[in-house]
């Protein structure tokens, strides 16, 4: 059971981290939004971590195992597809190495 | 097993069970997370500090993940092993061997399968619930799903009103997600007709859909445990996953970009009350910050196009009266064609080119042509700068990928509103399979669809070449005077062969 408390704790965390991201992505230059993008999905692949509970609790629900599962698939696709993607393409960005022609 | 540690069916924090050194582990893992996920996001606002930065993010990631494997309420590990093995291997794959090109639709699958994570944890926690109390009981072939012996041992708490509208958020928020990415997923992919489809009613039955599954979801607020919630629970779900194809179904090619954004907002706020209802910080933390980040690049998106997200999501783009509105305008104009040596010598002689990509250029996969040709011209003295309009493209930053994937250098890349103001003494543009974000119609043409959209100001350059496969209209639909302007010049082909051609002509010059 959740009690109120607890939820309005909860809810401070989400406006408050709500709040601190958009701060902070809104000083991200639109020249990095696709990274940003991509890099936003692999942090939010920490559902993992909610993935693992589920299928590791061994609950005796065959149902859940397979949720679980399939969950922790998913997510684990986001989080390394989503970090190595992002720096595959943060490596490119590059400046220019010589001086510019006049 | 030590019942103590389960008291709390999902909860890691608090209870009696706060004592045990794993569990401050865990918690001391998850709070170094949400911090290192701030400084990672925090290093994408410096391109030159973005891969230390999610190097960092990547950390936080591993802390978790290691942080949440000492829980002792994880006691089996098979599984666990076996899809973490597969969803590495899969991302991994993708990531090395797909196509810079492909980056929107990589996204957008991305989005249903952070979304399918979330909806499959809210469902298990659903089913584990034990089944409706005495009072109840009567009528228990009505709870779809609920097991008939549910195990007392494990699942002993049963859902309360604030648990289940988290878990009504999260399997909402993600089951309309999981559908809405791979519908945008095949748009972009190609497997799902990239053009807007639309119908009768079309607005009018998908609103009641959507009021359905909210009275549904207000219904099992009220009920969270009450004979009918399974039913509700389940329907719900299966309502949010057709919601989800059809919001994507009338949406056109070129406002992929503002419902990309969308659903990544949305895929943060399935993980957000995930987080929610597992009292897990950690996933609340990253998915506000996904939602937020999405949310902000939606509404930027949005702007970027002059529209607001109802006229997005029920507008449908493009239609057939929108195009004869604006065709008397371009009537009985001609359009002049350049050839490839004529065009070569322009850029050749230009003290500025400024190249405005487009779509197409993804498309034709010309980025390194572009690249090329810039490095000839500025040999020969001249400076090449790259216009970006925010909408370029399939996604937000799409066009700057791809040409930094060229080895463009990026401080080369200018958002339009840093650029706009050099059109006027650049003695070309260079539009490459851009279309609507340099149509002066919008400035001037208030009948036009995409009137009081910013533009890129191309049409005050001396000289315009435009690189184009032939007079079709572009996605939208939207005739383009810019076409017809006495100082453009079209280069008809594909924008590839179109640019070989040209870096050969400058070469021989």
């Amino acid at each position: 059971m959740t009690d109120p408390t607890t939820a309005f704790l909860q809810m401070y965390v989400f406006v408050l981290a709500g709040f601190v991201g958009y701060q902070v992505i809104t000083r991200v230059p639109p020249l990095l939004h696709t990274p940003l993008m991509s890099a936003t999905n692999a942090i939010s692949g920490i559902s993992l971590v909610g993935s693992l509970v589920i299928a590791g609790r061994g609950s005796g629900h065959t149902a859940s195992v397979i949720l679980g599962f399939i969950a922790v698939t998913a997510a684990m696709i986001n989080v390394v597809g989503g970090f190595m993607i992002t720096d595959r393409m943060l490596k490119m960005f590059k400046r220019q190495e010589k001086k510019p022609n006049p | 097993m030590n019942l103590a540690l389960t008291t709390s069916l999902f909860a890691t924090t608090g209870g009696p069970a706060s004592a045990d050194p794993r569990v401050l582990l865990t918690q001391a893992s998850y709070l170094a997370a949400s911090v290192l996920f701030i400084l990672g996001l925090k290093g994408l606002t410096n391109p030159d500090k973005a891969r230390r930065g999610m190097q960092l993010a990547a950390l936080g990631m591993a802390l978790a993940v290691v942080g949440t494997l000492i829980d002792a309420q994880i006691i089996s590990y098979t599984w666990i092993v076996v899809g973490m093995i597969l969803g590495s291997a899969i991302g991994a794959a993708i990531s090395i061997w797909m196509p810079m090109t492909a980056v929107p639709q990589r996204t957008a699958i991305s989005h249903a399968f952070g979304a399918l994570a979330a909806t499959m944890v809210g469902i298990a926690h659903f089913h584990e619930a034990p089944a409706p109390r005495a009072a109840e009981s009567n009528v228990p072939a009505m709870t779809v799903g609920t097991p008939a012996s549910p195990q007392p041992e494990v699942a002993e708490h049963s859902i309360g009103r604030v648990e289940m509208a988290a878990l009504g958020f999260e399997v909402l928020f993600g089951s309309l997600t999981i559908t809405g990415s791979f519908m945008a997923f095949g748009k972009l992919q190609g497997f799902v007709p990239s053009q807007p489809i639309t119908y009768k009613g079309q607005n009018a039955s998908n609103i009641s859909l959507f009021v359905l599954s909210f009275l549904l979801f207000v219904y099992l607020i009220f009920n969270p445990a009450g004979s009918l919630s399974g039913l509700c629970f389940y329907l719900m779900i299966a309502i949010g996953l057709a919601v989800g194809v059809l919001i994507v179904l009338p949406i056109g090619g070129a406002d992929m970009p503002v419902v990309i954004s969308l659903l990544n907002s949305y895929a943060g706020l399935a993980s957000s009350a995930t987080g929610f209802a597992l009292h897990n910080s950690v996933l609340i933390i990253a998915g506000a910050l996904d939602g937020a980040s999405g949310f902000l690049l939606s509404i930027l998106m949005s702007k970027a196009m002059n529209r607001s997200f109802t006229n997005v999501l029920f507008g449908a783009f493009g239609g057939g009266e929108a195009a004869a509105g604006t065709v008397n305008s371009t009537e009985g104009l001609t359009v002049h064609s350049i050839s490839v040596d004529d065009a070569g010598l322009q850029l050749a002689y230009a003290r500025l080119v400024i190249v405005v990509p487009g779509y197409g250029m993804a498309v034709a996969q010309a980025q390194h042509q572009v690249r090329e040709l810039a490095e000839l011209i500025e040999k020969r003295g001249g400076e090449v700068k790259y216009a970006i309009h925010p909408v370029a493209g399939r996604m937000p930053g799409h066009m700057n990928v791809l040409l930094a994937e060229a080895n463009v250098p990026y401080d080369r890349l200018y958002d339009m509103e840093d650029i706009n103001n050099e059109f006027a003494r650049a003695d070309v543009a260079l539009i490459i399979g851009a279309n609507d974000v340099v149509n002066p119609a919008a400035r001037n043409d208030p009948a036009s669809p995409i009137y009081g959209m910013p533009i890129l100001n191309a049409d005050q350059a001396q000289r315009i070449i435009v690189l184009k496969r032939s007079m079709n209209p572009g996605f939208s639909g939207i005739e383009n005077e810019l076409f017809y302007n006495p100082k453009t010049a079209l280069l008809f082909g594909d924008a590839k062969s179109s640019l070989t051609q040209l870096v050969t002509a400058v070469k021989n010059l």
